[in-house]
């Protein structure tokens, strides 16, 4: 009885070196200053989306005061209804959502064929057309959209929804064609094959087995394509006088508006980018990481 | 001449079951091309051809340097110049410091990588007036970042941040908002890149007994070559095209190269000159591009990541 009772006693007496928690500190410390500089570089990313939300759901009365509370002290709609009911900006959104959905039909019916052809073929030209739209990325917009002013005027397009739809369409269609191209690689080529094999056509076994398995990635796409829509401004100023998309209307009316008005448009254009991103975190990656090269 | 993807590599019978293609029509790739050519050849070619055109023309069709006699000749232009060059020269390399250091905290898979990756990528969609607007209500004289200086007792009024008598603020202004705006842009390639980097070459140099640093300058980077070269060819070129953050910010106190072009264009309805000013950044553009591909051409013998 004493023997077994000893027993662990004498376990414990054993002289065993005093554990190291030195290692195990480090790390601690290591997982803490990891956290905090997470923390701070997320307080600079993220604070001014808070800031500019706190200045649209102000008051007028919130947006005069000096110093400014950094807290929402009274929501109120005021500033974001003023902007809303101000001439011209109702029918500028209406137009950004009519442009944004236009481009991203059209660069989908252009680009996708297009991407298909580059993900499933090998033909002659494939390398250098993939080089072709890399370039296309790098021409400026202003280089484009100036000279097209004078183009859509002289064929009767100019300030039209239509004329936005094609100059957008053409920006975002390189993008549009290395997505999709690299939507469709990811779908196992078997599959197709299979199908084939079972009786279908070509063009059959595209619609019924590789649309359906890609159909995600396009929808990616066609939301990608959608942002960069909404967000361009130069083509969509230049472009319009009448029918202007909402950036444009905002900068085309920066230099005579309040700074509610300014605030709220700052608002109302980041919105979709909150959500976009949220829509799109897991794709972003994939995106850029194998479509950019 | 077009052979399928899986017919050149993939099993014997698979290919031999299909019957052969006709002939007598252009080749199924080439058929699925031919949209997006066409609407390339016409909204990048031909734009891009008149508009050279149009910089050398004079009202009645003839050739002329007078459109960029009168671009020069006006020091607005020199100082947009000014501007852009030096807007981008302090903007890519705080970037690409910054991109890398939030790219490797990330790698080091802390808690809540999601939420902070999705934080950090948030800026990536928006535009860059809405970046200069979101500034605005941060540095404009009754903003945030006034409020906070007199509410810590730092300053009694403010400061004026956006006056035009101060182009060093006016500059700064700028560049935090380019920084915030277009830093996700590098972060998401950077990232990206990463991943493709096997973890072994970092383990074994870290068996190796290599510092953190030593790893970073010897390993992750020569790595993150092709990566980088993209975002910095990317980048510059974008930052090139940067005018609605400034125009947003700073009226017209900050003159940036396309913002000057959208003045010539749309203010002062002279398309030439916008045209010429428009061929200006794409020379610029073209420039970088090469010296870049020049500067980080890799060297023959190493793969690389890819």
């Amino acid at each position: 009885m004493t023997t077994v009772a000893s027993r662990p006693i004498r376990v414990a007496d054993v002289e065993l070196p005093p554990v190291d928690t030195a290692p195990l500190r480090r790390l601690r410390r290591r997982r803490a200053l990891l956290q905090v500089a997470c923390i701070a570089v997320t307080l600079f990313m993220g604070f001014p989306v808070y800031l500019i939300t706190l200045a649209a759901f102000s008051s007028r009365q919130t947006l005069n005061a000096f110093p400014k509370s950094l807290l929402p002290s009274a929501i109120s709609t005021e500033t974001l209804n003023a902007f809303l009911s101000s001439t011209g900006v109702l029918p500028a959104f209406l137009n950004s959502v009519a442009i944004g959905i236009g481009t991203l039909a059209l660069a989908l019916l252009i680009g996708a064929p297009a991407g298909y052809a580059i993900a499933r073929f090998v033909f002659r030209g494939r390398e250098s057309y993939q080089l072709l739209l890399l370039m296309t990325r790098a021409l400026p917009i202003v280089v484009l959209s100036i000279p097209l002013a004078q183009v859509f005027l002289t064929a009767g397009l100019y300030d039209s929804v239509l004329a936005v739809v094609l100059v957008h369409a053409a920006l975002s269609l390189p993008t549009t064609i290395l997505i999709t191209a690299s939507v469709f690689v990811s779908v196992p080529r078997d599959v197709e094959e299979a199908a084939q094999l079972f009786g279908c056509t070509r063009f059959e076994a595209f619609r019924r087995v590789v649309v359906p398995m890609a159909l995600p990635g396009i929808a990616a796409a066609a939301i990608f394509t959608f942002v960069l829509s909404w967000n361009e401004v130069l083509a969509a100023a230049v472009l319009t006088l009448n029918n202007r998309t909402l950036p444009a209307q905002v900068l085309t009316s920066l230099s005579d508006s309040p700074l509610a008005f300014r605030f709220a448009g700052g608002f109302a254009l980041v919105v979709p980018a909150l959500l976009f991103i949220l829509l799109m975190r897991r794709y972003l990656l994939n995106m850029w990481g194998s479509t950019i090269r | 001449m077009s052979t399928d993807v899986g017919q050149a590599s993939g099993p014997a019978p698979a290919a031999g079951a299909r019957p052969p293609r006709a002939r007598r029509q252009l080749p199924v790739p080439y058929l699925l091309l031919v949209p997006s050519a066409v609407f390339m050849a016409l909204l990048f070619g031909w734009p891009l051809l008149s508009g050279i055109m149009e910089a050398f023309q004079n009202p009645r069709g003839g050739f002329t340097l007078a459109n960029w006699e009168r671009m020069a000749g006006e020091p607005r232009f020199w100082e947009a110049v000014r501007n852009t060059l030096l807007l981008t020269a302090v903007v890519i390399p705080i970037q690409f410091v910054f991109a890398l250091a939030m790219a490797l905290l990330l790698h080091a898979k802390p808690k809540f990588a999601g939420f902070y990756f999705y934080v950090w990528a948030v800026p990536l969609a928006i535009s860059d007036l809405a970046a200069g607007l979101v500034w605005l209500s941060v540095f404009t004289d009754l903003g945030y970042l006034n409020s906070v200086l007199v509410n810590l007792g730092l300053a009694e009024h403010g400061v004026s941040w956006l006056n035009y008598q101060n182009p060093t603020s006016l500059f700064l202004t700028v560049v935090v908002a380019e920084v915030w705006r277009a830093t996700s842009l590098v972060l998401i390639i950077v990232v990206a890149g990463m991943q493709v980097i096997p973890k072994d070459y970092d383990e074994a140099a870290q068996v190796l007994g290599a510092t953190f640093w030593q790893r970073l300058w010897h390993v992750t980077l020569p790595l993150l070559r092709p990566s980088l070269q993209v975002a910095l060819i990317l980048r510059t070129i974008l930052a090139f095209e940067a005018f609605a953050v400034a125009q947003a910010l700073t009226g017209r106190n900050f003159p940036l190269l396309v913002g000057e072009t959208y003045e010539w264009s749309v203010n002062l309805q002279n398309r030439a000159v916008a045209s010429a000013v428009a061929l200006v950044v794409l020379g610029m553009s073209m420039v970088v591009a090469v010296i870049y591909l020049r500067a980080l051409r890799q060297p023959d013998s190493v793969g690389g990541a890819r």
